[in-house]
């Protein structure tokens, strides 16, 4: 990349420049690409296509639809329950994780009160935890109450985002003026009141953010649903997945089919995750943020 | 976030002791005192349940020992003396510290150089880009795991299919000298676009006179990268690092996936997370399992902790 800037040319080089950085682009939007575009040309594809056609071409015959069929109807159609469930884990989850996170984090960001600065420490540490550290004694924890093996095992560990209290924390600084908090109060209102009635309207955008982020972690989560869930009726679509994939790895004979359903099944579970992040564009890309202050 | 924050919200306070001073006396003043704890209420009890309850249950348990013939029993802290003399947990972590000496500097390095090039403008298709990049993140690991283990596959990845269309010795993904790297290539490809988009949120944040002032003194566009820029987003670049490193040493889902793949490869005690995961849930021993968690996250500790010292130092001396 030249640093000269000659004042003729430098139209010329500056447009040299553009084309060089977006072809450096191009190519890594290409790797970006391919596994996507790969999982797309294959889920078209039938068993046999699969092993005999060329991997990043369609083959002769289309098969989508032939797949989905079987996705949607293998086992008694356990695929639409694992999506169901993904879903249903998901959505409580997050709305209740954001929920939490935003007044915790609101709190933190206007309010100063004794063991502030310790608590915060404390729930920014967790971040740093392993996931086995915790996963393996929630495990024992959740079966000493009978939880193992519902929903709940899934949803209520997921309901802690200590990233989401950090995040509303810098967008609550951030957006909500002391001012207005103070002529509320004035007026009268009740803090809670306050918060329902004014805060809330102000944190809307970074409440999407938290609600979005918190969505996708349980959608994607794995670890959790892989140790708290044995029933494969309460399977998540990550855990189900693995599952048929586990299965059509081990025996080379006749579970060789059940590759297109691996792919076709793994196509349709990142479709909504996909079209989240499509239509929620403008939350993520400014919810990251956070990571410019100090 | 600052592009969504509505003009009258710009004023932000500095201080953060003087926010909230209670007004009224007596009664009033008490209740008013503990609204910010009732606000905090509900997510501290899940956070303490379901997180710090664990920690300390796991901690417990840590501390014994359970025997077909004797049951359980105290052991004091003979499962992490175990542990610390255990190669296979050692060769997990070394594994992983290889793996991150190459894997973080690659994708980091390229998630700043597309970050600077988006936020330098000096490039087309720029919304498409940072669309393109982050969009893997949106996959489960568990798919990207899956799809990339079929790419590599012998049996119908089309890189195999290449290699014998033009007669040429497939390289196999899958093997023991290739796995690493391979796993490293499927981490990449999630996370560059993600640490991307955080550095490329900081950049978007540095006041735009700076770096106009930097090129009336006649500084050209990479050198603004490397002197005004990049110090100016040293903390997001510090948090993707300290982030990957966290991320790095508990690596679980893609080589849980890839086991499943070639189980002659990576064996049960490939990572540390993988081994702490087998000894709990196929030999059912917990206790142990819980300490070995315990030593995990205290490498995590030192490693992270070192890294900050580290780059601090660095900070000091210039």
């Amino acid at each position: 990349m030249s640093t000269f800037a000659g004042s003729k040319g430098a139209r010329g080089s500056l447009q040299r420049r553009k084309a060089l950085n977006t072809a450096l682009l191009l190519i890594f939007l290409l790797y970006s690409f391919l596994p996507l575009f790969y999982l797309i040309v294959s889920s078209t594809k039938s068993n046999a296509n699969l092993f005999s056609s060329f991997g990043l071409w369609f083959a002769s015959s289309f098969d989508l639809l032939s797949n989905l069929h079987k996705v949607f109807t293998f086992n008694g159609g356990i695929y639409l329950r694992w999506l169901l469930n993904t879903a249903y884990y998901s959505v409580i989850s997050a709305v209740g994780a954001t929920f939490l996170a935003t007044m915790a984090g609101y709190v933190f960001a206007k309010f100063h009160f004794r063991g502030r600065t310790l608590l915060f420490a404390l729930i920014l540490g967790a971040i740093m935890i392993p996931q086995t550290a915790l996963a393996i004694p929630l495990y024992l924890l959740l079966s000493k109450i009978g939880l193992v093996n519902t929903p709940f095992a899934v949803i209520l560990p997921s309901l802690v985002f200590p990233f989401g209290v950090y995040l509303m924390r810098v967008y609550a600084e951030q957006s909500v003026p002391d001012e207005l908090l103070e002529a509320a109060r004035i007026d009268g209102a009740g803090e809670f009141r306050i918060f329902f009635r004014v805060v809330l309207r102000i944190l809307a955008p970074g409440f999407v953010t938290v609600l979005l982020f918190s969505f996708v972690f349980t959608w994607n989560n794995y670890f959790l649903p892989l140790i708290v869930l044995n029933d494969p009726r309460l399977y998540t679509i990550t855990v189900g997945l693995a599952a048929w994939n586990s299965q059509a790895s081990a025996a080379g004979g006749g579970s060789q089919a059940l590759f297109p359903l691996v792919i076709t099944g793994g196509l349709v579970g990142i479709i909504p995750i996909i079209a989240a992040f499509l239509f929620l564009q403008r939350y993520w890309q400014g919810g990251l943020t956070f990571g410019s202050l100090k | 976030m600052a592009s969504q924050i509505s003009s009258p919200a710009e004023e932000r306070s500095e201080s953060s002791g003087k926010r909230f001073a209670p007004r009224g006396k007596g009664r009033h003043r008490i209740l008013q005192a503990g609204i910010p704890y009732l606000f905090l209420l509900p997510f501290m009890l899940v956070f303490l349940v379901f997180l710090i309850l664990p920690l300390f249950y796991a901690l417990g348990i840590s501390l014994f020992e359970t025997r077909l013939a004797t049951g359980t029993a105290f052991a004091g802290l003979q499962n992490y003396a175990h542990a610390l003399g255990d190669s296979n947990f050692w060769d997990g972590v070394r594994r992983m510290v290889i793996f991150g000496i190459f894997q973080v500097p690659i994708m980091l390095g390229l998630a700043l150089v597309f970050a600077l090039v988006l936020d330098g403008g000096t490039v087309w298709l720029r919304n498409l880009f940072r669309l393109g990049f982050y969009l893997p993140y949106a996959v489960p690991s568990v798919v990207a795991a899956l799809i990339w283990g079929y790419l590599y596959g012998p049996s119908f990845g089309p890189f195999t299919q290449l290699a014998h269309t033009f007669s040429l010795p497939a390289p196999n993904f899958l093997s023991d000298s290739l796995m690493l790297p391979s796993i490293a290539n499927i981490v990449t490809w999630e996370f560059t676009g993600y640490n991307m988009i955080i550095m490329y949120a900081a950049l978007q944040s540095i006041p735009s006179e700076l770096n106009d002032a930097a090129a009336v003194d006649g500084a050209r566009g990479w050198q603004i990268a490397l002197h005004v820029k990049i110090p100016m987003i040293r903390s997001a670049i510090l948090l993707t690092i300290i982030f990957s490193i966290i991320g790095t040493l508990q690596l679980f889902n893609e080589p849980q996936i890839m086991q499943a793949i070639a189980p002659q490869v990576i064996g049960d005690h490939y990572t540390p997370n993988l081994y702490a995961y087998t000894l709990a849930f196929t030999n059912q021993q917990y206790n142990y399992s819980a300490a070995i968690s315990f030593v995990l996250g205290a490498v995590v500790v030192v490693f992270s902790y070192t890294f900050m010292l580290l780059a601090n130092r660095g900070e000091l001396r210039r």
